[in-house]
């Protein structure tokens, strides 16, 4: 067993670079009274001390990997600590760690080993196990391999609660370049296939209520940001055609971390992209929950987001003429684009407005954040300039962090005496 | 200004509003019996809990308002929050006045004083099903200690019910010192007359403990260490996710 100790930590480390972690959206329930079930809003169990959440049991079966690609750690060329687990090893830990509560499920990966088919079916037969033999209903996230074929992520997807193939790389010509054995097309193929068998099942299960769920929480993928010269316009170009045309469920940004330093086909960054990361988050959300289009976000012009302010604020100062928006008669997609006042509050605004009109003092209690709000509404009676008298050219003065004022030096202001020798 | 009593108990504060009703009276002031032990003014009145009363309130509310506006109704009395008795007080009374329903009237201080405290409620619940963490006895039985801010485990045993239907499992409030023992059938409530439980870590003691239990709580935290990635580290977030009074219970966060 102190074997299994071991290996829990050589493959955990290996998979921790992948930061999907959600375990929502799937409602499978305990059939039986066997174990587990899963929650549709998800559950985080812990929280580590870089602020990630952990609610799956992140792990690799292997780390071992026929593919040399320049921004993994686990890369062929990567002299590292190479170990694997039974099928059985990992079945036990998911099982022991479930009943302690200290998971929500299992995220599966694997490195590439023989081929993508030899692969995929041996984290198939993790989560088949987990499902026929334990009668285990909590999560199940696999990772599908890029290049498997389309009949073993089928018989996947009817195992497991979400799927996801990771194109790390947001332009083609850059993945070719940072890993020669992958293109898109071994990513999209599979993308494409769980898409469709998503469609397929959810018809399925409109004419028979029996009928098997596949990936019954969606598909997510993840992109790295910052380990090429890919611009800000091109990432969410991609993700938006991902959850429109693919309805992928989540993509996810990973600012990039100098694993292999000695690359010189990967920038030498000194610390992760964290900011430029946080900022593509931000967007993302206002594409899903917002209703923004991708080029009003970025386009063209410009193809970078403000790194100093928040997409969303960077739209309104660019687009003076939408303000200042009456709260108490706008519409809600109109209110959502007001800096400040987010999807909470703007539901409480428009079911409260029904019985009378809003005051600044109460939106402030429904917790829209005035501070950022006043520059861009009308309601009651808030007397406050708006965007359009204090000009949109000096908005985002106001909005940046104030300098420090610089400490003094204590005993600079203090008298000094001098005394004649 | 007029102060009325009651006895600390639900059923006692729908009484209260019955009283209210009855007497055309409404205070200014609600405190629990027995909650200051220097009672500057005597109450005006004392309401004596009547369970049909209670009841009565409580069917007519649901007659005005939506089974989830009552549910918050319930879920903010568990607060213990200063003065909740005159916010639901005046939420009843809004609520009963109104010919229309008044529950999704957020401008209004009282409603949106209950939906934050309901919300504080729910969180501290969910608080439950996130960080309790159970160790397994040598029969067979999964232990675990917590101590929530509300009064709030009999709101999350439904869950643990659902997800651990194939186990024995307890979980024990630590600060109420009562818990809920699930013998695979039903749950029952329970209180230790005396434990082989460490009251600093909430651990079982090793004697009772299984063969394996130490291995796995090895291994979580082994995993937990393993997953923090050094370059992303972020000590004021981690502290705002996984606030320190909780770190007294999670194994990961023990030495």
């Amino acid at each position: 067993m102190s074997d299994v100790l071991k290996k829990l930590e050589i493959l955990a480390g290996a998979a921790k670079y992948d930061v999907s972690c959600a375990s929502s959206g799937s409602n499978r329930g305990n059939k039986g009274k066997g174990i587990g079930n899963s929650s549709p809003w998800g559950i985080c169990h812990s929280f580590t001390e870089d602020g990630r959440c952990v609610s799956l049991l992140k792990i690799m079966l292997t780390n071992n990997c026929m593919y040399d690609c320049a921004y993994c750690v686990n890369r062929r060329s990567n002299d590292v600590l190479r170990t694997a687990f039974t099928v059985n090893e990992l079945v036990d830990l998911t099982i022991a760690f479930y009943r302690r509560n200290y998971i929500e499920g299992l995220f599966l990966s694997s490195g590439v080993v023989k081929s993508p088919d030899h692969t995929m079916s041996m984290m198939t037969r993790v989560a088949k196990e987990l499902r026929t033999v334990q009668r285990y209903n909590g999560y199940i996230h696999l990772k599908s391999i890029p290049g498997a074929s389309p009949e073993l992520i089928r018989e996947a997807g009817l195992y497991a609660d979400r799927l996801s193939v990771n194109i790390e790389i947001p332009s083609e010509p850059n993945l070719k370049m940072l890993a020669p054995e992958k293109d898109y097309k071994s990513i999209l193929t599979p993308m494409n296939s769980i898409c469709q068998g998503i469609l397929v099942s959810k018809e399925d299960s409109r004419k028979f209520r029996s009928a098997p769920k596949f990936v019954p929480a969606g598909q997510s993928t993840q992109l790295i940001v910052g380990a090429t010269p890919d611009t800000d316009n091109q990432i969410l170009k991609l993700a938006s055609g991902l959850y429109n045309h693919q309805s992928l469920k989540r993509v996810y940004y990973s600012g990039y971390i100098p694993i292999n330093k000695s690359d010189s086909r990967l920038p030498a960054l000194t610390a992760p992209p964290l900011v430029r990361e946080n900022r593509l988050y931000q967007s993302d959300w206002l594409m899903r929950f917002y209703f923004f289009r991708v080029d009003e976000i970025v386009n063209d012009t410009h193809p970078n987001l403000d790194l100093d302010i928040d997409p969303k604020l960077s739209y309104a100062i660019r687009n003076p003429w939408m303000f200042p928006v009456d709260i108490n008669k706008a519409p809600f997609e109109l209110i959502l684009r007001v800096p400040g006042i987010g999807v909470k509050s703007a539901k409480l605004i428009l079911t409260s407005r029904r019985y009378g009109r809003i005051s600044s003092y109460q939106l402030q209690k429904m917790g829209v954040v005035m501070k950022r709000a006043k520059y861009f509404i009308t309601c009651n009676e808030l007397a406050s300039p708006t965007i359009n008298e204090i000009k949109p050219e000096n908005m985002k003065q106001l909005f940046l962090p104030k300098p420090e004022p610089k400490k003094k030096d204590k005993l600079a202001g203090q008298l000094s005496l001098s005394f004649p020798d | 200004m007029v102060t009325w009593s009651y006895d600390n108990t639900f059923e006692g504060l729908l009484t209260l509003v019955f009283d209210c009703y009855q007497k055309k009276v409404f205070p200014d002031k609600i405190t629990g019996t027995g909650n200051s032990q220097f009672v500057l003014f005597q109450p005006d009145y004392e309401v004596l809990t009547d369970d049909a009363k209670g009841k009565r309130v409580w069917d007519g509310l649901h007659k005005k308002i939506s089974d989830s506006s009552c549910q918050m109704v319930y879920y903010s009395f568990l607060s213990e929050a200063k003065d909740v008795e005159l916010v639901i007080l005046n939420f009843i009374r809004k609520a009963f006045d109104s010919p229309v329903s008044i529950e999704l009237n957020f401008g209004d201080k009282d409603v949106l004083e209950l939906l934050k405290l309901d919300r504080t409620v729910m969180r501290e619940a969910e608080r439950i099903r996130m960080f309790v963490r159970f160790q397994k006895t040598k029969d067979d039985i999964y232990y675990a200690s917590f101590d929530p801010r509300y009064n709030v485990l009999p709101l999350v045993i439904k869950h643990f019910e659902n997800r651990f239907a194939d186990q024995q499992w307890i979980i024990y409030d630590t600060k109420r010192n009562y818990g809920f023992y699930y013998d695979l059938k039903s749950t029952s409530e329970f209180k230790f007359v005396e434990s082989l439980i460490d009251p600093a870590t909430g651990q079982i003691d090793k004697s009772v403990m299984d063969k394996d239990e130490q291995l796995f709580q090895d291994m979580w935290k082994s995993y937990f260490k393993s997953m923090c990635i050094k370059e992303r580290i972020n000590p004021r977030l981690h502290m705002q996710l996984l606030p320190k009074r909780f770190w007294k219970y999670l194994i990961e966060k023990q030495a």
